[in-house]
């Protein structure tokens, strides 16, 4: 036998103890990398589930603490008393200082909150900067009153029970888009029980296809994308 | 127990697994899709209670009513207001850029003072009280030394209670010299005058024309009140009513028409005239007309007892179909067979008025065109044209002649025409160059740019240069304010109360209301309140002349009764007018239309444009939509509609013939110098075979050094080129084009 040939033996006699050493090793590292793979999903679940979250949203306070039960109970037609439509069927949405100014031009009550309100704002007539917590991004052209006056649905099926709160929620803002936490819902997962959980597209077109309403653009006479991102 | 690299691996593995199963990287990239659709840079209007607050658009002398839609009090767009009898609800692009005028970068934002040298843009920041005390001390002073005579204005428009307004203050101040910015109206008016014999401006029945002869008018390009015209040939199309556009250049209102002659430009009124020979000779004119409501068609005596050549005889002599054909270089069958289609018309109605009618034109060539109206009795008939009376404000009382006064108004016109008449502002650079009369010490400039819109601009520098005072009271940092000395900036159009009155070409007598839309954004004020304020300032009986407290009283004692009217539809239109008729409408010594009158012979009279046999071709200029060429300049969305054949960054294109082309050895693209008797400019050549051989066009409305980034020193403007000519019969610009060359660059 050559030299060359024994070099080679002795290389595959090395290669061959070196598997088998490993193969006696694997019962120990087997529970290491399960560990490690564990470790690995617990830990990005903690960070998806959880930490992601409270990264994503930033809280911001409302200027005002409002206490919608209270209003409900003083005026006569609900909802539309401040959230009202307009002459040209718009929706007006948060109501501006002028409708506010009607009750409360001077302070109704000790509540330190209106005294703010009247003070910052009234007194100076300055707009309250509310924060929308059902601002649809730009891109989505919605009507309420296809659907409040023409539908006949009722504000909670989307907006959920805020008649009845007392005080208001912090506002979430995706700091991605700057639209608010209530579009995607507080779920980050996106699983809702109410109809109210959630503002996403899907959530439209799900009760549009339970109730059978296709309605086409106004301008197209068209279903589909156009309907409401024009 | 060993950690090694697989158990990275199983973690990487664990991790990845896990981050699926969490919402993270779909809501992530639902987020971003989110964000990519509504960049956060992207403008867009506040969310609020929108409104549509009707007025006038006033950028150009159109006076189409507008719709602004408004979002809360942020104007989001510009629409045509429906109803509005001038543009029934259409707009053109230059109305719907509107609002980058009004929130554009380009506006004035408080009075300001020259510091630096003239021209240099060097301003010093004064308050309105400052500007008005400064320029009412230099008023005095030249009032009191007996120089009133040596202050002149130029306005937009003679039309207005603004521009009345303000030719008020020049007469109460004493000085008859008040211009506006002429036009074809100007033309026209003159050939009414003479012929009708009565002080009114043409109105059209054009939407009852069913043979509609272009001599060059751009009907589709700004003629008359722009959108009315387009729906005017939206009309025609409809109807099958037939245009016949004659023209030297395929412009876009020839391409549109049912036929385009190509006319070697310059020689139109030689076709009328030969249209008119035919129409005499085969006895196609209208003989009820022309026998019993005409006078001047045959040869007459005048007073002197000489005999005067009437339009029949002179137009059989002189133009005939041969003769013609020589000057215009069309076909004689093709003039006989012209003037056949148009007698056997129902209602055929002759149009003239270059492009957008911004020259005013050959006289001679205006009366040669309202004469063939007459020959077919389209005159105060339906589809024809009529005479709508000028609406002089009512309401004011006459201005009391003091001492000065009236001697600063018996003074000689600079321009040298005749005391009321309508001022011939091309006259005046070179009236103040030659120094032979008075010098002019101040000028006051409202809504108008002459240094960027007259011809010859640098000629009309120089005229500035020997001015010594100079106040603007423009809305924008344009050529003429940069010049100035003081600028008083104006309200733009969207924020000033005024009225928009009748425009060119359309048939019956209406106001439109330009009401505040916005509320003043700067430290503007409005031209009429800063007049009344200079005028109070003088004191005497210049401030006697403006006994109102603001514009504001001043504009509803003009409007009058129509006020009421005014403020409930935002116009008021003549309604009540009836159609005169030929038997009681002409206002002429013999009470008929004149078709010789005595001052004239009829006629073609050449216009000799400038420039020797050394410069081989033809300058012409032309317009179009989508380039605002008067007072305001394009706003840039606007200027994106400008084709790439007419600007390309920076440069803009001559038109040339591609057998002209071939002869100067050119080819698409290139960089030539373009050279006239006047100046030269460097320009990129397109070839087009829509345009004469031998000729060269340029746009109009290009080429500023002022305004902003978006329109200055992008092209050339035609009027460096350009030099008036003066129509040897009115006197005022008939610069159709002028003789240039072409050198490689």
């Amino acid at each position: 036998m050559s030299e060359i040939d024994d070099k080679t033996q002795a290389v595959s006699e090395k290669a061959v103890s070196s598997t088998q050493g490993q193969g006696r090793e694997d019962g120990g590292s087997g529970g290491v990398i399960i560990l490690f793979f564990i470790v690995g999903l617990v830990a990005s679940l903690v960070v998806g589930w959880v930490l992601f979250p409270k990264l994503l949203y930033s809280q911001k306070k409302q200027p005002i603490d409002f206490n919608h039960t209270l209003h409900n109970t003083l005026v006569g037609n609900g909802c539309e008393s401040c959230h009202s439509f307009r002459e040209d069927g718009s929706y007006s949405g948060v109501p501006k200082l002028a409708q506010c100014i009607e009750c409360h031009e001077e302070v109704q009550s000790s509540n330190p909150e209106e005294i703010r309100f009247v003070e910052q704002y009234v007194k100076k007539g300055i707009e309250v900067p509310w924060l929308v917590y059902a601002r649809q991004p730009d891109c989505v052209f919605f009507s309420h009153a296809a659907h409040v006056k023409a539908a006949k649905m009722d504000c909670a099926t989307c907006h959920g029970p805020i008649g009845e709160s007392e005080s208001m929620k912090p506002y979430q803002q995706n700091r991605i888009t700057g639209y608010s936490r209530d579009i995607w819902g507080e779920n980050i997962g996106g699983f809702k029980k109410n109809t109210w959980d959630r503002m996403k597209m899907d959530d439209c077109s799900e009760c549009h296809q339970k109730k059978k309403v296709v309605v086409g653009s106004v301008q197209t006479q068209k279903e589909g994308c156009f309907v409401c991102h024009k | 127990m060993k950690i090694d690299r697989r158990s990275f691996l199983s973690l990487g593995v664990g991790v990845a697994a896990g981050t699926a199963l969490s919402p993270l990287p779909w809501k992530l990239t639902d987020d971003l899709s989110i964000w990519t659709q509504n960049w956060p840079w992207t403008p867009v209007p506040e969310i609020g209670e929108s409104s549509f607050v009707n007025s006038v658009c006033t950028l150009c002398p159109g006076g189409c009513g507008i719709s602004v839609r408004k979002v809360e009090d942020r104007g989001v767009k510009i629409e045509g207001m429906k109803g509005h009898p001038v543009n029934q609800g259409g707009i053109c692009a230059l109305g719907l850029s509107g609002l980058q005028l009004l929130y554009g970068p380009t506006r004035i934002k408080t009075p300001l003072k020259r510091v630096g040298k003239r021209g240099d843009g060097q301003w010093a920041k004064i308050s309105w009280d400052e500007a008005i005390s400064e320029i009412t001390e230099k008023l005095d002073g030249l009032r009191t030394s007996g120089n009133s005579h040596t202050v002149a204005g130029i306005a937009g428009s003679r039309h207005g209670t603004v521009s009345q307004l303000f030719s008020r203050f020049l007469t109460a101040f004493g000085s008859p010299n008040f211009f506006h910015t002429p036009s074809i109206a100007d033309t026209y008016q003159l050939a009414l005058q003479h012929m009708n014999g009565v002080s009114a401006a043409p109105g059209f029945d054009l939407e009852n024309a069913d043979f509609i002869l272009s001599f060059g008018c751009g009907l589709l390009e700004g003629w008359g009140s722009p959108v009315r015209m387009f729906k005017a040939n939206t009309g025609w199309k409809k109807a099958k009513a037939r245009v016949i556009q004659i023209e030297s250049r395929l412009s876009r209102t020839a391409a549109k028409s049912d036929r385009w002659i190509a006319i070697i430009p310059g020689s139109e009124a030689a076709l009328a005239l030969g249209v008119a020979h035919v129409l005499i000779k085969e006895m196609l004119y209208n003989k009820d007309f022309v026998d019993n409501y005409a006078n001047g068609f045959e040869s007459f005596v005048t007073d002197n007892g000489e005999i005067k050549k009437g339009f029949k005889q002179t137009v059989l002599e002189e133009y005939s179909p041969e003769t013609v054909s020589r000057v215009t270089g069309i076909d004689p069958s093709a003039i006989i067979l012209l003037a056949r289609e148009f007698a056997n018309a129902k209602a055929p109605l002759a149009l003239c008025g270059k492009g957008q009618g911004k020259v005013p034109g050959s006289l001679n060539e205006a009366m040669s065109v309202h004469a063939l109206n007459a020959l077919v009795g389209s005159i105060n008939r339906k589809g024809g044209v009529f005479p709508i009376p000028a609406m002089e404000v009512q309401g004011w009382a006459e201005v009391g002649m003091d001492t000065i006064t009236s001697a600063g108004m018996n003074q000689p016109r600079i321009d040298g025409t005749p005391p009321n008449s309508l001022g011939y502002i091309n006259q005046l650079p070179s009236a103040i160059l030659s120094g032979k009369g008075y010098p002019l010490n101040v000028l006051f400039v409202l809504e108008s740019n002459p240094l960027y819109t007259m011809a010859d601009s640098k000629t009309v520098k120089d005229a500035f240069d020997k001015i010594p005072f100079v106040v603007s009271l423009s809305s924008f940092m344009d050529e003429t304010a940069q010049y100035a000395d003081i600028v008083m900036p104006n309200h733009i159009y969207l924020e000033r109360l005024e009225d928009a009155p009748t425009p060119m070409g359309y048939n019956k007598s209406i106001i439109s209301l330009s009401k505040p839309v916005f509320k003043p954004r700067l430290n503007t004020k409005h031209a009429g309140d800063t007049l009344i304020l200079l005028a109070k300032g003088l004191g005497g009986g210049v401030a006697e002349a403006f006994p109102w407290k603001n514009f504001e009283a001043c504009f509803e004692q003009a409007m009058g009764d129509k006020m009421k009217t005014l403020k409930k539809n935002g116009f008021w239109v003549d309604s009540d007018a009836v159609l005169p008729d030929w038997e009681s409408t002409f206002n002429t010594p013999s009470g008929k239309f004149q078709f010789a009158p005595v001052e004239f012979s009829p006629g073609f009279a050449p216009i000799k444009i400038e420039g020797d046999s050394t410069f081989q071709l033809l300058l012409i200029p032309y317009e179009t939509m989508r380039l605002s060429c008067g007072y305001i300049a394009n706003p840039p969305f606007l200027t994106k509609t400008v084709e790439d054949t007419i600007l390309k960054q920076n440069d803009c294109f001559i038109e040339i013939n591609p057998k002209t082309a071939q002869s100067n050895q050119l080819s698409e693209g290139d960089v030539v110098v373009l050279q006239t008797p006047r100046g030269q400019a460097r320009v990129r050549v397109h070839l087009e075979e829509g345009i004469m051989p031998d000729m060269v066009a340029l746009p109009r409305g290009l080429g500023h050094t002022a305004h902003d980034g978006y329109i200055a020193n992008k092209g050339i403007n035609v009027n460096h080129l350009i030099g008036p000519v003066q129509d040897p019969v009115s006197g005022m610009d008939a610069a159709w084009g002028i003789r240039a060359k072409l050198s490689k660059a």
